[in-house]
């Protein structure tokens, strides 16, 4: 099983509910041209939802990091929202914890882009 | 060590398919003698891990070269010996993925991952050439 990514707006942020998992693979793939995709279209706020990601490998933990720079290198924003307790782990054990900013509630996410 | 039989002994094409298969293994392989929940999905973490690393740095998805797979299990503890074929490889030469600079890039985790899920962990070179990571966890309690 690979990784459903669906988008939605909200006001001006793009909120891509990710499903499945994010591994080495299809996985990782559709997750980056997914983040290429938003920000050739001009993407500058972005919220990830990974409430449904059910496994991520350190492939996985590479696409959130191309799509933290590649929309920031565009001046934009990339955050997170509703880590499961396994992704937040690793987000501690990597220490990228220091680099996005987390969300557990999504109407609070969405404020802090303003 | 002493005690450890040889639960599987297997060549796994470089593939990510393979990947998949070899995870699946070990994982049973740890259900059998006990691990469940997060300590199960810990050893296929680190196990996906190191089969990746055989499959794209070592063997670079060559159809010509084998990853090697051996799962051992002795009383509570499993140990996970994953090999390839490769130019082999010094830990040392990995960057450091939580200094400063490097936490941006887009790879270099595997090891720190393995490093943190299982309870032991040893690169070695192979005697046919290539690598070898040897890892172990023991059960809790």
């Amino acid at each position: 099983m690979s990784v459903t990514l669906s988008t939605r707006q909200v006001g001006d942020v793009t909120v891509i509910d990710a499903n499945g998992r994010i591994t080495l693979g299809e996985g990782s793939t559709a997750f980056r041209e997914k983040i290429r995709e938003l920000a050739a279209g001009g993407s500058k706020r972005v919220l990830l939802n990974l409430a449904d990601v059910t496994y991520i490998d350190s492939s996985g933990i590479g696409e959130l990091v191309s799509g933290f720079t590649t929309v920031t290198n565009q001046g934009g924003s990339f955050k997170l929202l509703n880590l499961t307790k396994r992704v937040e782990d690793l987000l501690q054990i990597t220490k990228l914890y220091t680099v996005f900013e987390v969300f557990d509630d999504e109407a609070a996410a969405i404020r802090s882009f303003n | 060590m002493s005690g450890e039989i040889i639960h599987t002994d297997i060549l796994l094409d470089s593939t990510l398919k393979s990947v998949d298969q070899g995870e699946e293994l070990v994982l049973d392989a740890a259900r059998g003698i006990g691990f469940s929940g997060e300590e199960l999905n810990d050893i296929g973490i680190a196990a996906r891990e190191c089969l990746v690393n055989a499959v794209t740095h070592g063997n670079r998805y060559s159809a010509k070269k084998k990853v090697h797979l051996r799962i051992l299990i002795g009383g509570r503890r499993l140990t996970v010996e994953i090999g390839d074929e490769g130019k082999g490889f010094t830990p040392d030469a990995i960057p450091d993925p939580l200094a400063g600079d490097n936490l941006l890039r887009q790879s270099g985790r595997g090891i720190l991952m393995m490093r943190h899920y299982m309870d032991e962990l040893s690169v070695t070179e192979r005697p046919g050439g290539g690598t070898q990571i040897r890892m172990a966890k023991s059960l809790a309690g």
